[in-house]
């Protein structure tokens, strides 16, 4: 392993981190958007924002992905591979996001909203000061699930070509031809993001339930205890998706 | 700007259907690979000793937090080196096996730690020996349990099986971008591709979710 080796490798992850960045930022968006749109008084709204989340939650991001990169073109727009990586992540995993945003808007004990229906908050002032203020530190712990799994995929960009870490890790071992090195330190740098990003995001979630007055789950350097007692297996499952 | 053609269409979707009966067989086995090494997890991982469960619990969570296709490159590349030559669907199996198994770990865990204690206690009340207490008494409930949960994941790993055509396995996804790149016309292959996922998996994921009504009360 050479200094040029480590110098691709830094790149990778550069790009990388860039890519999880952006298709996060998307995927809140989007999380918000659809999960909002999903506790909508109008059937029309709930029922096209179920569509949505049906679908995308439906296919492949792999597929999708490449769909973006190759088909769309057809259409008229040749989306550089990057945007075609961060649309896809962005709107797939916000797709997933949106169930979380909604689970947890639903969470909000009814008492708080009909408090807010008798101090006539507008609706959007119910959703500011009331809602979601209570229901964000409850997202923060599967939002950090959900964002490991959206680092995950950004490895199926290097299918497009797009410099991040894996597609530098094919770079090294044609070059070096040392496979079992070359994707071993991969995974490592891999595992060390996951663990960076699941430490902050257990920092914000520390001083979000704070915040409210709340404590935060206890957790191991690893893993996160579950909840334990009789709540079964659907308390770490999403239905048709990962956690 | 170009037109859909359903006689393309026509003309690709048996070679696609032969991919999809690849990318069923790969979830299918990758299922069953999940579902034993996941037990095997689940259940080291309760041991008494710290000296298991410590290095089990560092594989389990770097295998979950590292990339699929990486571990999938990984095990296409590496194993031959050591001697191990797979075809590649073999080697497809074994890694979608081996990372949803952390996750399939997790789901036995909450379903062993959902089965109510007075269960443990009676196990003992009635002496019952050790593993007695396990295949009869704790198992059986906490099957019932999981059965929905790894019904989800194994959704999750048919929607996961297009990364296989990375390592050259002829499922849905390597026959479209093969038929793309021969014919210059990507957008009907990719698209019937995407569209059969949605069409396989949006109703397994609402016959889980009744399933999930009956069995989880």
């Amino acid at each position: 392993m050479t200094g040029a080796l480590w110098e691709l490798f830094f790149k990778g992850v550069w790009i990388t981190v860039q890519l999880m960045v952006y298709s996060a930022a998307l995927a809140a968006v989007v999380a918000f958007g659809i999960g909002l749109a999903r506790t909508s008084r109008l059937w029309i709204v709930r029922f096209l924002s179920g569509v949505y989340v049906e679908f995308f939650r439906g296919t492949s991001a792999l597929v999708l992905m490449f769909w973006l990169f190759f088909a769309l073109p057809l259409l008229g727009w040749q989306l550089a591979g990057m945007w075609a990586g961060t649309l896809a992540l962005g709107l797939s995993y916000g797709a997933y996001g949106s169930e979380v945003v909604r689970g947890a808007v639903q969470a909000v004990a009814p008492a708080q909203r009909e408090a807010a229906i008798a101090l006539s908050f507008t609706p959007w002032q119910r959703l500011r000061k009331v809602i979601l203020p209570q229901a964000v530190p409850e997202m923060l712990p599967p939002f950090n699930n959900l964002l490991i799994e959206l680092l995950k995929g950004t490895a199926l960009a290097s299918l497009l070509s797009i410099g991040e870490l894996t597609f530098q890790a094919k770079l090294a071992r044609l070059s070096t031809g040392q496979s079992a090195q070359v994707y071993g330190i991969i995974l490592v740098l891999y595992f060390v993001i996951a663990f960076v990003v699941t430490r902050i995001m257990r920092l914000l979630e520390r001083r979000a339930k704070a915040s409210i007055g709340r404590a935060p789950e206890r957790s191991g350097w690893f893993s996160r205890r579950l909840p334990i007692g009789g709540q079964g297996p659907q308390v770490i499952t999403a239905p048709g998706g990962k956690p | 700007m170009n037109n859909w053609s359903w006689e393309y269409v026509g003309d690709i979707l048996p070679d696609l259907l032969q991919g999809l009966w690849i990318t069923v067989q790969a979830t299918l086995y990758g299922s069953l690979v999940a579902f034993a090494l996941g037990l095997v997890w689940a259940l080291l991982l309760r041991s008494p000793s710290r000296w298991v469960t410590w290095p089990v619990s560092v594989v389990v969570e770097f295998v979950r937090n590292t990339p699929l296709l990486v571990q999938l490159f990984f095990l296409f590349f590496v194993l031959p080196g050591w001697g191990l030559a797979f075809p590649a669907l073999a080697t497809g199996v074994i890694g979608l096996g081996l990372h949803y198994s952390t996750y399939t770990a997790e789901v036995y865990r909450a379903g062993i730690d959902g089965v109510p204690e007075g269960q443990w206690e009676a196990a003992t009340a009635l002496s019952l020996p050790r593993r007695r207490t396990w295949t009869s008494v704790i198992l059986p409930q906490a099957f019932r349990r999981v059965v929905p949960a790894l019904g989800n994941y194994v959704i999750a790993m048919f929607k996961d099986t297009p990364m296989l055509a990375a390592i050259t396995v002829a499922e849905m996804l390597f026959r479209a971008n093969s038929i793309g790149a021969t014919t210059f016309d990507y957008m009907e292959p990719i698209t019937v591709v995407g569209v059969l996922f949605v069409v396989i998996s949006y109703p397994t994921s609402l016959l889980l979710r009744a399933l999930e009504r009956r069995l989880v009360r």
